[in-house]
């Protein structure tokens, strides 16, 4: 299984990225951002808008106010439209599931643009590649990716503008000034709106070269606005595509076997004889011998449909569908991904928890493969004062989001329209045309808002499987799961094992580190990521075995393992240098700046440094409260620096946790207390995911199928104060979704040690607390 | 099949459905209120909260037969022009992340507040304990929910 690389150039490049875009951006080759200034009339799906008027209806104003609707708008480029009266409409083009890029990512737009955040209208973009560039949301990659194109976007407008002006006013463009969607020319004391100067500029050629604001110019970037659909929200206006309806649609549901296992019978004569029902049939859901791309899942090769008028009458049917299943043989598929085509292996048989368990015991000693080495561990572990040697291990784990999956379709003769919750568009538009055997160019695809995504969203089966059934019975088709059905789905975090073991001289210093992981069907080693580079002798490996039981993408996927493991490690190994656990790390990350071993190290030493100094700043690490439990951790992953710390006191065996305070470095934070709601989301999902996250299976099951079985962090279990931190500076910014979830895994174990006296090695933690008597 | 009368958000509606089935979709399948939300379908996670004679239910598992003459309160009847001060204390602490959950927790919260004007922290966290939010919004439902407290006594 194959999961999106964290960023788009190779990893030890990423410095060298950072600084280059800097340099360049006060002056921007338009060039670079060329399709999105492909003029409207070349938009070859334009008319499809009018299909769903439904929704396009609603505006969203970014301030409290409605707008007065111009007469008439001047596209600019595919981001930008302008009213002859200013009011202006930005496009968001990456798919939003609740990190906020629906406002961050135009206010990009608008500081270069130079308008008043007041009267911007944000309008989500349709999956349009011709237009757009990336329309991805994963891999905290949005900002990162979108920062170059969308300030070039916003500057190119905004210079087109001025060069109507100067040609109405026949003054030079030089001479002319912008703010706040106005256009000054000082010297004549001339001035007019952008909505006056408009219709002129959009048909100016576009510029081959424009000037970007220093970043000490910024108005929007830097300042917190709030969620643009924040009103729709709490009004319960339709945003979702579950809550999508249009004239004739049927409700489709599926039903799914355990893994392993496909449909050998159907018998739905009772289910067809309930009222509202129309249909039960089988589908198979990708094509025979299909080469799948990335995001193509194949959890399972057919599925029993119903179809129906409403959605109550289509459980209720599901239900009196009886399914006779039989068991798969071993399936092999090629899959396209990130380094070429790969093998993907899925065993006959039915998987338990308790197997995999053993499985993988025993794989932890069987072979690995090398995945780095430097120096010559071995004879460093020979010469050691003192070894430490631990396991971590961690569950299959369900993403839940709470708008389970679910995909509006309605499939003609020659065209698909689809209404979609989906964070990759690109990927599943291709597995579209081959299904449904027609040109991508006919398949549109509207991008819905999220009820989240965490990374389940990647993958499209969803749109496959509402397109083929809509095909099959010629109707307009809303999918939907139910909350069973997606949480036994299964695209989940893999189940993860680590064992690390490090070497100390006589007097606590690092000589060797070594990390043999595993995992099924994946392990998590990012063998060239901290302590890679700090230490002399150092071994990575690597294994994994094959299941059946389909995973993918989860919020900071492998790293959400492998932080809270080698966190966990460090603060032991700290304890074993009798050293403090900040000034532990710090001592490696110097000698990984001043002297570092081999070249492919993939992180900062200095920003990575940064980030715990500051936590330790702001904690007050060095004065704890009395009476608690405290812990950190610090990990650099989706191009992001964090360190935590958690407070914990124990109520019996209760963790309470009093306050979380983290430092982060993503460079410059476009929207600061939405950059704060997203760390905070990611540190309280994270506790969540440590103390109770779990899936285990019986013989292909997943033993948890609703929320009565699988907790979640709630409103009690939330700590009482969570701070975060920025760093300043001027680095281009990184994303937030993801990198603050994995660390706090391990800050979270590091504080239950110092509450109750005990490791924890296992996850979720809170099936193994046990307070030592000492500590009580 | 069965004639059903109900009183929501101040109106008369009439449906025609299986008596069973439950508020949640009789909301959004035949009223086209889709501001209510499924979750989870057996009262666990609070997406599809609402009030029925003010009172916080789960209109996920409340069989339309059983509501008779009670007044239904959705999230989009919560307010004139979404200016109720739990809506506000929302938007005042920008809660949303995905926003899925966000009416339950409004309603929730609303009916609380009714009930109990002034409520302690502890108050505050038994009453929202039984609505998930998977994008952990907790802390700000927590500020807003004060907020809006504070805002109305």
């Amino acid at each position: 299984m194959c999961h999106l690389p964290e960023n788009p150039g190779s990893g030890t490049h990423r410095r060298q990225f950072n600084h280059l875009t800097l340099f360049l951006m006060t002056r921007a080759k338009t060039t670079i951002n060329r399709r999105s200034f492909l003029k409207a009339t070349a938009m070859a799906g334009g008319g499809l808008m009018l299909s769903f008027n439904w929704l396009a209806a609603c505006k969203a104003p970014s301030g409290d106010e409605m707008l007065d609707m111009p007469d008439e708008w001047f596209d600019l480029n595919s981001y930008i439209k302008i009213g002859n009266n200013g009011v202006v409409t930005l496009m968001s083009p990456n798919p939003e599931f609740g990190s906020n890029v629906k406002t961050s990512m135009p206010m990009i737009l608008a500081d270069e643009l130079d308008v008043d955040w007041k009267k911007v209208i944000v309008e989500q973009a349709d999956f349009y590649p011709e237009r757009f560039d990336r329309q991805f949301t994963g891999g905290s990659m949005g900002i990162l990716l979108g920062w170059k194109p969308l300030r070039t976007a916003g500057a190119t407008a905004r210079q087109m503008l001025v060069n109507a002006a100067a040609q109405k006013w026949n003054v030079p463009a030089s001479e002319i000034t912008t703010e706040a969607g106005v256009l000054y020319h000082k010297t004549s004391g001339k001035s007019a709106g952008y909505g006056e100067m408009a219709s002129l500029a959009a048909e100016l050629p576009v510029p081959e070269e424009v000037a970007m604001k220093q970043l000490s110019d910024f108005k929007i970037i830097g300042t917190s606005r709030k969620n643009v659909d924040g009103k729709k929200i709490v009004t319960g206006q339709p945003l979702f595509t579950l809550d999508y309806k249009t004239e004739g649609m049927l409700i489709a549901m599926p039903i799914l076997p355990p893994f392993g296992m496909t449909v050998k019978s159907v018998d739905d004569s009772a289910a067809r004889a309930m009222p509202g029902v129309k249909d039960v049939f089988t589908i198979k859901v990708l094509p025979d011998g299909y080469e799948q791309n990335a995001f193509d899942t194949i959890s399972f090769p057919e599925m029993v449909v119903v179809v129906g008028n409403t959605t109550w009458e289509v459980m209720n049917a599901k239900k009196a569908v009886k399914v006779e299943w039989q068991l798969l043989d071993e399936r092999a598929f090629d899959v396209q991904s990130w380094g070429g085509k790969q093998k993907v292996v899925m065993p006959k048989g039915l998987e338990s928890t308790s197997a995999h368990r053993a499985w993988m015991a025993e794989a932890a000693r069987g072979k690995a493969q090398v995945l780095r080495r430097d120096g010559n561990p071995e004879a460093a572990f020979k010469s050691a004062a003192k070894v430490l040697e631990r396991t971590y291990t961690a569950p299959h784990l369900a993403h839940n989001t709470m708008e389970p999956v679910n995909c509006f379709a309605h499939v003609t003769e020659d065209k698909a329209e689809l209404y979609a919750p989906i964070q990759a568009p690109e990927f599943i538009r291709r597995t579209l045309a081959a299904r449904l055997g027609m040109p991508q160019e006919n398949i549109h695809i509207r991008l819905a808002r999220m009820g989240g995504g965490f990374g389940q969203r990647a993958y499209g089966h969803h749109l496959v499987e509402a397109a083929v059934i809509s095909q099959k019975v010629k109707a307009p088709v809303k999918l939907v799961y139910t909350r069973e059905d997606d949480m036994t789905y299964g695209i989940y975090r893999p189940t993860y094992t680590a064992t690390y073991r490090a070497a100390l001289d006589k007097d606590g210093n690092l000589i060797a580190f070594h990390v043999r992981g595993g995992g099924i069907p994946e392990h998590a080693v990012h063998a060239n990521r901290f302590p890679a580079g700090a230490v002399d002798n150092y071994l990575a490996e690597g294994w994994s075995l094959p299941s059946n039981i389909t995973i993918g993408a989860f919020r900071a996927p492998r790293s959400n393992f492998i932080a809270g493991a080698e966190q966990s490690f460090l603060d032991e190994l700290a304890e074993l240098a009798g050293k403090d656990p900040i000034d532990f790390r710090l001592e490696l990350l110097e000698r990984a700046k001043k002297n570092p071993v081999g070249k492919d190290n993939d992180y900062d030493p200095d920003r990575y440094a940064s980030v715990l100094k500051l936590v330790r700043e702001k904690s007050n690490w060095d004065q704890p409260p009395s009476g608690v439990g405290r812990g950190v951790a610090a990990y650099f992953c989706h191009n992001t620096y964090v360190a935590e710390v958690v407070d914990m006191r124990m109520e019996g065996t209760n963790p309470v946790i009093e306050n979380v305070v983290a430092a982060v470095d993503c460079g410059i934070v476009v929207n600061p207390d939405a950059a704060r709601n997203m760390g905070e989301g990611g540190i309280i999902d994270g506790i969540g995911n440590a103390l109770f996250g779990e899936l285990t299976f019986k013989d292909g099951v997943p033993e948890k199928n609703n929320f009565h079985q699988y907790r979640m962090i709630r409103q009690k279990e939330t700590p009482r104060n969570v701070e975060i931190h920025f760093v300043q500076n001027e680095h281009d910014p990184t994303g937030l979704g993801e990198p603050l979830f994995p660390p706090i895994f391990a800050a979270v174990a590091n504080a239950l040690y110092r509450a109750t006296g005990k490791r924890y090695y296992e996850q979720p933690f809170a099936k193994h607390i046990a307070v030592s008597p000492a500590m009580m | 099949m069965a004639t059903i009368t109900l009183n929501v958000n101040g109106k008369k509606r009439v449906v025609e459905a299986d008596p069973q089935t439950p508020l949640l979709w009789i909301l959004r399948d035949h009223l086209d209120l889709v501001g209510t939300k499924y979750g989870c379908g057996i009262a666990q996670c609070g997406a599809c909260t609402v009030h029925v004679d003010g009172v916080a239910t789960r209109s996920c598992s409340l069989p339309v037969s059983q509501i008779g003459d009670k007044e239904v309160t959705t999230i989009e009847g919560l307010s004139q022009n979404g200016d109720h001060p739990v809506q506000k204390a929302w938007l005042e602490h920008d809660v949303a992340q995905c926003g899925y959950c966000q009416a339950g927790q409004i309603m929730t919260a609303a009916a609380l507040l009714k009930r109990n004007p002034n409520p302690t922290d502890a108050d505050i966290e038994d009453a929202m304990h039984g609505n998930i939010c998977r994008c952990a919004t907790y802390l700000r439902i927590r500020a807003a929910v004060r907020t809006a407290a504070n805002s109305t006594i």
